[in-house]
């Protein structure tokens, strides 16, 4: 009998506010320690927060973005835990009252076997809530002390939660990887994973079909979706072995180690803290008018399943190549402001932005932003392929040019003599010259070796040294192979 | 000149009298002088005060000076002042010296006034007689073997000494008006959000609130015309505009409804602070005030209320004192956890050790419905008692505290007594409302007595004005304590 396995996340996504959520020094990353620890950040005696608005403002969209709940009425509140890089002994969080309520995110799933279509799978936001991170405890060279960096205390995160509706680790990673596309999407955050902008929380249990929910574990700060899988992958297995041993599993928080693969408990539900939630008597509660919200929906761009349904049903495009072009919002942009006008050609700009172009980046290790070419130029190569002014192959080459060097498509055309030959008096004098150099091989062509189309056609392109417009010289060759 | 009001000290300077250095060396060798005996102060600075009286003369003689500006002015403990030692009566904040000004403080030092100290208080301002604080109990300056009240005590005693003009309170449950109250001086705790908590060391947070403390209620508005105003820091500072306190301070009290609630004059008042008390309705009688009786059923509540919700913001408030960035660290200690355990164990005081568990104890899973929500209902039922009874008056009096101040030492052993003398003060900051004591008199072992007088939200400057007449009326407020 098989296992079923159940899936939910907390992900905290760092909010791309210039100064911190409750105080006016800066979130700027990789600064000496301690120089953007402000009085507040430090927790002198006497300091009071005050709420940044543009951290409720990326709330609100992120809460737009998902059809969420938008709680006109929230409240901050305290959760008490000692730790050193916890300046305050709390951290100002949201409980029972969350900003962004109930929502739904939908994405696609790629299937894990081969043969498998990619499905949809939608997954339920429980709520989203404001927080203000902590500090960093560093435990390096400090003589076995130990230092602490308050830069970071105080910087806003928006944690989202999911309902338990995941059931595998792809259909896990796969929303983790829509919600880091929408939070970059709507410009809330910068999703910088290595430096901890977004942080997955991963709770895992099993079950058997029809059974109520097993316990959970939950595998904490997994800032690497090849990670969140291993780690699902590795726990689940560990949790089925451990029930058909006749184990049980007990609810845990657990860590994984990338370097061995494996998960393993960080502390059990008996030591769990009692964090003593109450509403910060410092904040009054976070009132949100409509007119506030709908000034935030016209700030909003076009979302990401909105732009895949439009490049099908208006340009024509396949589903899958909409989904890549909206993998991330300057892939898209860069898509339709190659793409212009010329909405005729979308498939053929698909094609090179999710070929040639993403290739080329990936060679060179860069992303969309570092792309040597610039959209306008790459519409501008386009446009020279649509008017037959160069082939195919010519196309490469003005690529491989303008990659290398820069510059714009007719200038890199006319400096190398890349434009097709499509005057057809020329063909024909080409085809011409090759029957006549040819007539055995014309003989054997004209008495049924049809095969040998391709032996013409590739004698006469190298004769006009590839600038032959394809089907031009494919049409004269025929009639005249035939006449 | 030490008996003169802040009016007549400001027109002696601006009148080039006496100037605002001479006036501060003044008072500097007076509290040499007595402090020993009062212990009223923690922290004197007399260069920095000296170095503000210099550039207060400057303003002076340049003609740009305000109300309060030459003027020294004591601040209690628990404000932040920079470069000043800022202990709040606790062994945790021994050598804290605070590098930035609460609001209340800069208000002072923009109007020019002078910071002539830090006075005494109890620890974290939890304590109704100042003998929590770390740096030891102050005395009453009417009976030094008597409790000046608290956690205000070093302010009020330094009030009633004349070791300042004026200076600053705070009052969570009755700190500004218990001790003005027992020190025979006049105190003004304004509705919450009118004076900024910003660099105020907190201890419950929705109910901490600063106030003037002074000789008389004159004085009182000029110090809060200073000391209240919109400050963007503070998330509960209220934005309104700029008031005059003093404007309606000679409005006559023909036809003002004072309520008497029936609840403040039932058991438990002693028979010398009931008697003074009612001396004074009748004075405001004969000023043309009718009474009104009026009933508050919920304030017998407060008590209970408060000691779940103070100690409970409290514990919260109190966490940031681990010994990990600045006050007191334990010497020694095995590892981070000895370490919190030590350094909070050595720097706090019994008292604050007591609420901390209180309140960390109300707000644990499986109590925190019963204790801290059930206590949030009763508060509001308590304001809409108020809330009742300002449909039909004014202003509400009554005792500020059953007792004139006891003996030190008398109460020490019984938290429950001790929190019992401020039966009368804490539903007033439960609601959020204005609260004042003003001296009506003297009971038992000649030591004063106190009439609160409760106004509706942001009633101060009518509080004012009923004060201001009563004391042109008679002169409690004018008797000082002899021998000093």
């Amino acid at each position: 009998m098989t296992w079923e396995i159940v899936i939910g996340l907390e992900v905290h996504t760092q909010l791309s506010t210039n100064t911190k959520i409750f105080s006016g020094a800066s979130t700027a990353f990789g600064a000496e320690p301690n120089t953007q620890a402000d009085a507040v950040s430090i927790a002198l005696p006497g300091v009071l927060p005050v709420l940044n608005k543009g951290a409720v403002e990326r709330a609100i969209k992120f809460g737009l973005a998902t059809g969420s709940h938008i709680a006109p009425r929230s409240v901050f509140a305290r959760k008490n835990y000692f730790y050193p890089d916890l300046p305050k002994g709390y951290q100002i969080s949201q409980f029972d009252l969350p900003v962004v309520g109930q929502g739904a995110l939908t994405v696609q799933v790629e299937a894990l076997s081969g043969n498998a279509k990619p499905y949809e799978k939608t997954v339920r936001i429980t709520r989203a809530h404001l927080e203000e991170d902590a500090g960093k405890s560093m435990h390096g060279d400090f003589h076995g002390m130990t230092g602490i960096d308050l830069n970071r205390a105080g910087t806003p995160l928006l944690e989202i939660v999911s309902e338990p509706d995941m059931s595998s680790a792809a259909e896990a990673v796969a929303y983790a990887k829509a919600l880091h596309t929408l939070v970059r999407w709507i410009g809330i955050s910068d999703g910088n994973m290595q430096e901890g902008s977004f942080r997955c929380d991963v709770n895992v249990s099993v079950r058997k079909p029809g059974q109520p929910l097993g316990t959970r574990r939950e595998i904490k700060n997994l800032n690497s979706f090849k990670f969140m899988q291993q780690a699902i992958d590795y726990e689940v297995q560990w949790q089925i072995d451990t029930i058909e041993n006749g184990g049980t599993v007990h609810q845990a928080t657990i860590l994984f180690n990338p370097d061995t693969g494996e998960t393993r408990a960080m502390r059990s539900k008996e030591d769990a803290h009692d964090y003593r939630y109450f509403p910060d008597p410092d904040l009054l509660p976070l009132e949100i008018s409509s007119e506030w919200i709908e000034q935030v929906r016209a700030t909003l761009p076009e979302l990401p399943q909105a732009k895949q349904a439009r490049y099908v049903n208006e340009l024509g495009l396949s589903a899958y190549d909409a989904s890549i072009l909206t993998a991330s919002r300057e892939m898209a942009d860069f898509f339709e402001a190659a793409l212009g006008d010329a909405t005729a050609q979308a498939k053929i700009c698909a094609n090179w932005i999710i070929g040639e172009v993403s290739a080329q980046l990936n060679r060179d290790g860069l992303d969309m932003t570092q792309c040597p070419i610039t959209a306008q130029q790459l519409g501008g190569m386009l446009q020279r392929i649509a008017d037959n002014t160069i082939s195919n192959s010519g196309a490469k080459e003005v690529f491989r040019t303008m990659w290398a060097e820069g510059g714009e498509a007719d200038a890199i055309i006319e400096a190398n003599g890349l434009k097709q030959v499509s005057d057809s008096g020329a063909i024909e004098a080409l085809v011409d010259e090759i029957i006549a150099g040819n007539a055995g091989k014309v003989a054997e062509y004209r008495s049924g070796k049809d095969k040998l189309f391709g032996f013409f056609v590739g004698l006469a392109m190298k004769a006009s040294k590839g600038k032959a417009n394809p089907a031009q010289l494919n049409d004269i060759l025929k009639k005249k192979l035939e006449g | 000149m030490i008996h003169s009001s802040l009016a007549q000290l400001g027109a002696a300077l601006r009148a080039k009298k006496i100037s605002s250095v001479e006036l501060t060396q003044t008072y500097l060798d007076r509290i040499t002088r007595l402090n020993a005996q009062l212990n009223a102060f923690i922290t004197l600075n007399p260069e920095a005060s000296l170095a503000q009286a210099r550039a207060a003369d400057a303003r002076l003689a340049a003609g740009t000076a305000d109300a309060l500006t030459g003027i020294p002015v004591a601040q209690k403990d628990i404000f932040c002042a920079k470069g000043w030692l800022t202990t709040c009566g606790s062994k945790m904040l021994h050598n804290f010296v605070s590098p930035y000004d609460a609001h209340v403080i800069s208000q002072f030092n923009n109007a020019g006034a002078v910071n002539l100290g830090k006075t005494n208080m109890d620890e974290f301002a939890m304590g109704s007689s100042n003998e929590t604080s770390h740096y030891g109990p102050v005395k009453n300056p009417w009976d030094t073997a008597r409790v000046p009240g608290g956690s205000s005590g070093g302010t009020a005693a330094a009030v009633a000494a004349r070791l300042c003009a004026a200076a600053t309170g705070t009052d969570t449950g009755g700190s500004i008006r218990q001790p003005a109250a027992l020190c025979g001086i006049s105190g003004l705790k304004p509705t919450y959000g009118v004076c900024s908590r910003y660099g105020m060391i907190a201890f419950a947070s929705s109910l901490d609130q600063a106030g003037p403390m002074g000789r008389n209620a004159e004085d009182l508005a000029l110090m809060l015309n200073v000391m209240a105003g919109f400050d963007e820091r503070d998330s509960t500072s209220l934005q309104r505009d700029k008031e005059d306190y003093t404007r309606d301070l000679n409005k006559p009290l023909t036809g003002l409804r004072i309520g008497l609630p029936k609840e403040f004059f039932a058991e438990g008042m002693g028979a010398d602070v009931a008697k003074a008390v009612e001396d004074a309705i009748a004075e405001y009688k004969k000023l043309g005030a009718v009474i009104v009786d009026i009933s508050l059923p919920n304030s017998k509540l407060s008590v209970p209320v408060y000691y779940v919700l103070a100690p409970a913001e409290a514990s919260s408030n109190l966490s940031r004192f681990d010994g990990v960035r600045y006050g007191y660290r334990a010497p020694e200690y095995s590892d981070l956890a000895d370490m919190y355990e030590k350094s909070r164990a050595q720097g706090f005081g019994a008292e604050v050790k007591r609420r901390i568990m209180i309140g960390t104890y109300v707000l644990s899973h499986g109590y925190y419905d019963a204790y801290y929500l059930q206590a949030q209902k009763i508060r509001r039922l308590i304001a809409q008692d108020f809330t009742e009874a300002y449909k039909q008056c004014d202003v509400i009096m009554g005792p500020t505290s059953p007792s004139t101040a006891f003996k030190l030492g008398e109460k020490g052993d019984d938290p429950v007594q001790m929190y019992l003398s401020d039966i009368y003060t804490i539903a007033v900051n439960l609601a959020g409302l204005p609260g004042m004591s003003i001296p009506c008199g003297f009971g038992a072992n000649d030591m004063p007595v106190g009439l609160q007088i409760i106004g509706n939200y942001f009633d101060e400057a009518r509080m004012l004005n009923v004060a201001h007449q009563y004391q042109l009326a008679t002169d409690w407020h004018n008797r000082a304590p002899q021998g000093l």
